[in-house]
């Protein structure tokens, strides 16, 4: 296997160029920021929910490496019109997958995200993968800032 | 009648073939370690001596009046001594530690808490490592003192018109690196201790990054502290070596009390012994001692003349290597400098780096290495950075150029 087929994917590599919804927000309704304080990498996650409990709008802004970045990318993409419970599920599914503690990626749940499946083979980078993920659910519980433990 | 000696050749194949973990593989490739600043890998040579140790000579020091205890402590004792002389000391002014980090905050909280007060200032530079900051900014924090910081210019040096200004007689210390860790500056110690005594100021050295590529001399710097680890110099981890004057050692009150550090203990009072026992409670790492000591005869009889000449190659060869990737920033480009490269890629995060770079048994550091401060002042979060041994070779600054210049196609 080779970084560029596992780890590395055009897709990720496309996100760390490319991110999408990379901004600040305004009116957000729930912010966090998140950081590692290993590497230094640092993002804010911006949501906004609707009176009904659903995501109307998700963004981020931050530095961080391609693992990071292109993490908070895919799941703002896909955070869109999921209900808090929906979210937080993707969470707990999106961790179990990346740390390995489930054999196979939820395909179902993720979609897309199953492409960061390789990232457990690389317990060093697992922190970076769940930082916009964890960062999101601080949002959710507004409770300030967090870390990727 | 003249003799022409003919300069023996380091020979770079036979120093490697003596040490075990340069012939392992990663990922399908041959090892190439980079990341000497952050531990150096260890000689059969020292292993073998420990194990020898340990199997059949090992005893506790210092305790037992039995043969092997006085065997043991003789060979621990002597191993002090061939740590003295490495750095031009005297055995008693030799204290054993966990490592650097705990040789300084022995000094920072024994001699901090006595002799720090209020209104006093500690010099520390904007290079340190966390290690050379943290414990003084919190024994400056209890004692109401104020620690101040020796600015750095563009290319990693220390601003010496700065610190002269800094100095005056509220200055009780000066704490500063030798090398650093991150840019590779070797800063004038010698020229920083001398300033700081025509001030009245005493003077901590962490040479921890020194220590391995160059000849100290604590004598000749005239320094009060000199601090290293054990692990950079290829020997042992958790065995560390704090230097310091007989005079400033005894007037220190211990750091950490316990058995084997006092003269007399009774519930109304308790005596202490001298320096290096005062610093050492406790059984030490006995077995560490002996393979330290086993790591500086080996040193010595490959010569750190002919290893600071090799590294210079290094140093050089791996600057031009590297120098001709696109979009790379050095950062330290100071004139004196140990084999320590660190740098930037574009805007590719560091951790992406390493682990491209790993994928080609490539080991190098990516992060902030414990500098922060310096990372800020130089505006980066990270950095990439390699550092030589003098077991590394041209080929192994080959290997690493290659992946370089990979990770550019694969991230651009």
């Amino acid at each position: 296997m080779s970084y560029k087929s596992d780890l590395y994917q055009q897709v990720i590599l496309d996100h760390n160029r490319k991110p999408r919804n990379f901004h600040a927000m305004q009116g957000a309704t729930h912010t966090c920021e998140g950081f590692n304080p290993l590497c230094g990498d640092r993002l804010t996650v911006y949501l906004k929910l609707n009176p009904a409990g659903v995501i109307d709008e998700v963004s981020f802004t931050g530095s961080g490496c391609a693992i990071s970045k292109s993490s908070a990318s895919m799941m703002t993409s896909n955070l869109k019109g999921k209900t808090e419970a929906q979210a937080r599920e993707m969470l707990a599914s999106f961790r179990k997958m990346v740390t390995g503690e489930a054999e196979n990626a939820d395909e179902e749940r993720l979609g897309k995200l199953s492409i960061f499946t390789g990232v457990k083979e690389y317990p060093s980078r697992v922190k970076c993968a769940t930082l916009a993920w964890h960062t999101m659910a601080c949002a959710l519980d507004r409770s300030g800032s967090t870390t990727s433990d | 009648m003249s003799v022409i000696m003919a300069k023996e050749v380091f020979d770079v194949d036979k120093v490697r073939a003596g040490f075990p973990e340069l012939l392992r593989s990663v990922n399908g490739h041959p090892l190439v370690y980079l990341d000497n600043a952050a531990t150096g890998l260890k000689p059969a040579i020292v292993i073998e001596r420990m194990r020898a140790f340990e199997m059949l000579e090992y005893a506790t020091v210092r305790r037992g009046s039995y043969r092997i205890g006085e065997d043991a402590t003789e060979k621990f004792e002597s191993a002090r001594a061939d740590v003295a002389r490495f750095i031009n000391a005297r055995p008693g002014e030799i204290v054993f530690t966990s490592g650097a980090t705990q040789s300084i905050n022995l000094v920072a909280s024994s001699w901090g808490r006595k002799f720090l007060k209020e209104g006093d200032e500690v010099i520390v530079s904007a290079m340190e490592h966390h290690a050379n900051i943290v414990p003084w900014q919190v024994v400056c924090e209890e004692r109401g003192a104020k620690l101040r910081v020796i600015p750095v210019d563009d290319r990693g040096e220390l601003i010496m018109e700065e610190y002269a200004r800094l100095l005056s007689p509220r200055a009780k210390i000066v704490a500063v690196t030798h090398v650093s860790n991150v840019l590779g500056t070797v800063n004038p110690v010698r020229e920083i201790t001398a300033m700081a005594h025509g001030e009245g100021a005493i003077v901590l050295i962490d040479g921890a990054q020194a220590i391995p590529h160059m000849k100290v001399d604590v004598y000749a710097i005239g320094c009060d502290f000199y601090a290293f680890s054990s692990h950079k110099l290829y020997g042992p981890t958790g065995l560390g070596v704090l230097y310091g004057k007989t005079e400033i050692l005894d007037a220190m009150p211990p750091y950490i009390t316990g058995g084997d550090m006092i003269e007399r203990v009774t519930f109304e009072k308790t005596t202490f012994r001298k320096a290096p026992a005062k610093f050492e409670a406790g059984t030490p790492p006995v077995t560490q001692v002996i393979g330290l000591g086993e790591a500086i005869r080996y040193i010595k009889s490959v010569g750190m003349e002919r290893i600071e000449e090799h590294e210079r190659e290094l140093l050089y060869y791996g600057e031009l290597a590297l120098a001709a990737i696109p979009g790379i920033r050095i950062i330290g480009t100071a004139p004196q400098r140990a084999s320590i490269i660190s740098f930037t890629l574009g805007d590719i995060h560091p951790h992406d780096i390493v682990t491209a770079l790993d994928h080609h048994g490539v080991a190098v550091r990516g992060g902030h290495h414990c500098a922060q401060p310096l990372m800020d002042r130089f505006g980066v979060p990270a950095t990439v950075r390699a550092s030589f041994a003098f077991y590394n070779t041209f080929a192994d600054i080959d290997t690493l150029a290659e992946g370089l210049r990979e990770v550019v196609e694969v991230f651009s």
